[in-house]
C-alpha cells in the first residue's frame, strides 16, 4: 500500500507565441490567412474605439452604465475568431469586442446602455446570445446549450465567455463539470483580466491559475498570453477542433488586463495603483499585433491612419443612426408584450389600466 | 451629528455595532478595499481590520452560507449582496438554513445575521439591478423583511436588525441612498423590527407604503389635501414581514378607504397580505375597494421605460381619487 503519484490526464501549459515587444515563435505560429488577420486586426482596432466612443456618451449622460473592454481586444477577437458562423457564442457582459466581431448590431448594443429593451432583439439567424449580467449564470447555459447541439447530432460548438471573479462562482463549477460529464462541444473562455471590480485575482482564488480549474472536471485547461492574439487563437483553434470532433469541452484561461474602469460606475482609484495600469499598457494587444502585420507587410503606417479614419466614420454613423432608432422607440407598452408567449388576463388588464393611465398623461 | 444621507446613516449603523461588538463581522463583494460600491462600508476596513471587514470571493451562495456558519459558532456576521437582483443566488442559504435552523434544532442554534441589499429602481441601471423582489423573502417563514425609507429609521433599523437574534433581511432603496438628507442622532437609537409607523395623521383615506414610495405617497397626500381638501393618513410599514397590520387595520377603520403603493409586482406582492388583513380585520369599515398602486407584473424595464413601471405621484393619487369617488 504505497503511496504512489497519481497520473493526471492533463497538465497545465501556457502559450505565447508573440510577446510584448512583437518578437515571434515562428514555430507555433498559427496559420491564418491574410484577410482574417487583417479583419482581425481591423475589429479589434474598431472596439477600441468604439469602446471610447461609448465611454464618451456616457460621461454626457446620453447612455447609462456599461463594462468597457479596452485591453481585452484580442482575448476576445483571437477566440471568437475560431468560430463558425453557425457555432454558438454567449458573452458576459464585457465582450463587446466579441459580440461586435460575430456581427452584433452597434445600434443594438448603444440602445440597450441607453435603458431601451428594444435593442436586446437578436435576429432570427443569430447564434449570439444576448449579454448575461449576473456573473457566471451563462456558464450552464453553454453546457446546456451544448447538450442541445449533441444531442441533434449537429456540428456546432459552443463558446462560453466569463470573468476571473466569475470562477469563484457555484454556476461555473456546476457548468464545467455538467459538460465534462457529458463531453458537451464547449469551449470555456476565461477572460482573467487580474480584477473583479476591486477584488485582485490573487484573492479570488488560492490556486496558482485559473485554467488548473479544468482539471478537476477532468478536461483540458489551459493558460495563454491573453494579449497575444496569435496564442489565443491557437488555443481556441485547439480546443474548438476538439469540441467539434466529439472529445469534450476544454478551458482557456487569457491573461489579460481590464486596462480602464469595472465600470462606469467605478472609481478604480480607491483600489488600484494606476503604476499596474501603466505596466500593462506596454503589452497592449493591439500595438503588439500591429508590428507583427507590419512584419508580414500586411501593414503600414499610412494603413493604420485610413484605417483609424474609416473607423472613425463608421462610428459617426452608428452613433447617428442609433439617436434617431431611438427617436422612434415610441411604445412604452413594450414591457407587456414579451413577457409570456401568450398574455395571461391579468396582464392584458394591467396592460389596459397602464394604458388608460397613459392618456391621462398630460 | 447632524443631517446624513441613507448610504452615511447606514455606514454609522454599521460603525457603532462593530465598535461596541466585537462578534460583528461585515463581509460581501468589495466591501473592504473599495468600502462598497454604493459607499456603505467605506472606513470599515480601515477602522476594524481585514479579519472583520472581509472582501470575499464572488460568490454569493458563499457569503451567505458562510454568513450561516459563522452565526452557528456565535459571530454576528452582516453580510451584503452587491445587489438584491444577485441575492437570489444566496437565497437558497437563506431559505433552506438561515431560515430554518432555529426550528431544526429546537432552539439550539438561532442564526444571528442580517443580509444586507440595496433594491429598487430609479438609478439608471443595467438589467438586474432595479427590481422590488422582497415578497420572496417575507413569504418564507423564520426570516424577517425590513425596509428602511430614510436616513434615521435605516440607521435604527439596522442595529435593531444586528442585534435581532434571528435572521433579518434589510432591503436598503438605493433610489434612497443619496435622496435627502435627515437629522441622525450620534446616540445610539434603535427601532423595533416588525413596528410601523404614522408618518401623516388624516381621517380621509389610508396611504400603506414603505421603502422609496414613501416620499412620493407623501408627495401624493399633500397634493390630495391641496387639490381635493382630502387628510390622508401615511403609513410607512418599515417592516415588511414580520408585518405589523395593528396600525393599517385600526387606520382604515377610521378611514374607510385605503390605497396600497409599492414598488414591488402586485401579484402575490407585499399588498395582497396587506388586503388579505383588512379583509379579516376591518372588512366592515371598508367603503370602497382596497387599492393596489404597484410595479406591473412585468420584468422591470431597462431605465428609458422604468417611470412607466414605477408608481409615480400621478398613479398614487389617480388610485385615491378613485377610491374616494366609489
Ligand atoms: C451574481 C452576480 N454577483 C455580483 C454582480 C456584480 N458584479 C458585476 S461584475 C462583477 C465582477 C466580475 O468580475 P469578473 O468575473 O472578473 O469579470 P470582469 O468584471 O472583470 O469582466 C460583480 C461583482 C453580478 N453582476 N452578478
Ligand atoms: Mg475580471
Amino acid at each position: 500500500m504505497p503511496k504512489k503519484e497519481i497520473d493526471l490526464a492533463y497538465k497545465i501549459e501556457h502559450l505565447s507565441i508573440l510577446d510584448e515587444d512583437g518578437e515571434l515563435d515562428s514555430d507555433l505560429e498559427p496559420d491564418i490567412s491574410d484577410d482574417l488577420l487583417v479583419k482581425m486586426h481591423r475589429t479589434m482596432l474598431l472596439t477600441r474605439r468604439f469602446d471610447e466612443r461609448m465611454l464618451t456618451l456616457q460621461r454626457q449622460g446620453k447612455m447609462g452604465t456599461f463594462a468597457p473592454i479596452k485591453g481585452q481586444e484580442a482575448s476576445q477577437i483571437g477566440a471568437a475568431a475560431v468560430l463558425k458562423e453557425k457555432d454558438w457564442l454567449a458573452p458576459s457582459f464585457r465582450e463587446m469586442a466579441a459580440e461586435v466581431w460575430r456581427g452584433k448590431s452597434m445600434e443594438n448594443i448603444l440602445l440597450v446602455y441607453a435603458g431601451f429593451n428594444e435593442g436586446g432583439l437578436i435576429p432570427d439567424e443569430s447564434h449570439t446570445l444576448p449579454v448575461c449580467i449576473p456573473v457566471a449564470t451563462q456558464v450552464p447555459h453553454a453546457a446546456g446549450l451544448a447538450y442541445a447541439i449533441k444531442f441533434k447530432k449537429e456540428e456546432n460548438v459552443v463558446m462560453v465567455f466569463h470573468g476571473d471573479g466569475a470562477t469563484s462562482e457555484g454556476d461555473f463549477h456546476e457548468g464545467l463539470n455538467f459538460a465534462a460529464v457529458f463531453q458537451t462541444p464547449t469551449v470555456f473562455v476565461c477572460q482573467n483580466n487580474q480584477w473583479a471590480i476591486s477584488v485582485p485575482r490573487s484573492r479570488q482564488t488560492h490556486s496558482k491559475t485559473l485554467a488548473q480549474k479544468a482539471l478537476a472536471y477532468g478536461m483540458p485547461g489551459i493558460q495563454v498570453d491573453g494579449n497575444d492574439i496569435l496564442a489565443v487563437y491557437s488555443a481556441a483553434k485547439d480546443a474548438v477542433e476538439r469540441a467539434r470532433s466529439g472529445d469534450g469541452p476544454t478551458l482557456i484561461e487569457c491573461i489579460t488586463y481590464r486596462m480602464s474602469v469595472h465600470t462606469t460606475a467605478d472609481d478604480p482609484s480607491e483600489y488600484r495603483d494606476e503604476e499596474e495600469v501603466k505596466e500593462w499598457e506596454k503589452r497592449d494587444p493591439i500595438t503588439r499585433f500591429q508590428k507583427y502585420l507590419k512584419q508580414k507587410d500586411l501593414l503600414s503606417d499610412e494603413d493604420i491612419d485610413n484605417l483609424e479614419e474609416e473607423i472613425k466614420s463608421d462610428i459617426k454613423d452608428v452613433v447617428q443612426s442609433w439617436e434617431e432608432k431611438m427617436e422612434d422607440l415610441g411604445d412604452p407598452t413594450d414591457m407587456f408584450t414579451y413577457q409570456y408567449a401568450e398574455l395571461p388576463p391579468h396582464l392584458v388588464a394591467q396592460k389596459e389600466e397602464f394604458e388608460a393611465m397613459l392618456s391621462k398623461k398630460e | 451629528m447632524g443631517k446624513m444621507n441613507m448610504v452615511e446613516a447606514i455606514n454609522l449603523a454599521l460603525k457603532q455595532e462593530m465598535e461596541k461588538d466585537g462578534d460583528v463581522i461585515v463581509l460581501g463583494e468589495d466591501v473592504g478595499v473599495d468600502g462598497g460600491v454604493f459607499r456603505v462600508t467605506e472606513g470599515l476596513l480601515d477602522a476594524y481590520g481585514e479579519e472583520r471587514v472581509i472582501d470575499t470571493p464572488l460568490a454569493e451562495s458563499m457569503i451567505a452560507g458562510a454568513s450561516v456558519g459563522m452565526a452557528i459558532h456565535g459571530l454576528k456576521p452582516v453580510c451584503e449582496i452587491q445587489f438584491s437582483g444577485f441575492s437570489y443566488i444566496s437565497f437558497h442559504q437563506m431559505e433552506a438554513h438561515a431560515a430554518r435552523y432555529r426550528a431544526r434544532t429546537q432552539g439550539r442554534f438561532g442564526i444571528q445575521m442580517v443580509l444586507r441589499c440595496p433594491y429598487g429602481g430609479g438609478v439608471r441601471a443595467l438589467e438586474h439591478h432595479s427590481e422590488s423582489r422582497e415578497a420572496y423573502y417575507a413569504h418564507t417563514p423564520g426570516l424577517k423583511t425590513v425596509i428602511p425609507s430614510g436616513p434615521r429609521k435605516a440607521r435604527a433599523l439596522l442595529v435593531s436588525a444586528i442585534r435581532d437574534p434571528d435572521p433579518v433581511i434589510f432591503y436598503e432603496p438605493k433610489a434612497a441612498y443619496r435622496a435627502f438628507r435627515e437629522e441622525v442622532p450620534e446616540d445610539e437609537e434603535t427601532f423595533p423590527i416588525g413596528e410601523s409607523e404614522i408618518v401623516r395623521e388624516g381621517k380621509d383615506i389610508t396611504f400603506i407604503t414603505y421603502g422609496a414610495m414613501l416620499q412620493r405617497t407623501l408627495d401624493a397626500a399633500d397634493t390630495l389635501q391641496e387639490e381635493d381638501g382630502v387628510e390622508a393618513e401615511v403609513i410607512d410599514l418599515l417592516t415588511v414581514s414580520p408585518m405589523d397590520d395593528q396600525k393599517f387595520t385600526e387606520s382604515v377603520r377610521k378611514t374607510g378607504h385605503v390605497v396600497i403603493v409599492h414598488e414591488a409586482h402586485r401579484s402575490f406582492g407585499p399588498g395582497a397580505e396587506m388586503a388579505a388583513r383588512l379583509v379579516e380585520k376591518s372588512f366592515l369599515y371598508l367603503e370602497a375597494p382596497i387599492r393596489r398602486v404597484t410595479g406591473y407584473d412585468v420584468v422591470i424595464p431597462l431605465y428609458q421605460r422604468e417611470k412607466d413601471y414605477i408608481p409615480d405621484v400621478k398613479r398614487i393619487l389617480h388610485g385615491a381619487r378613485e377610491t374616494l369617488e366609489f
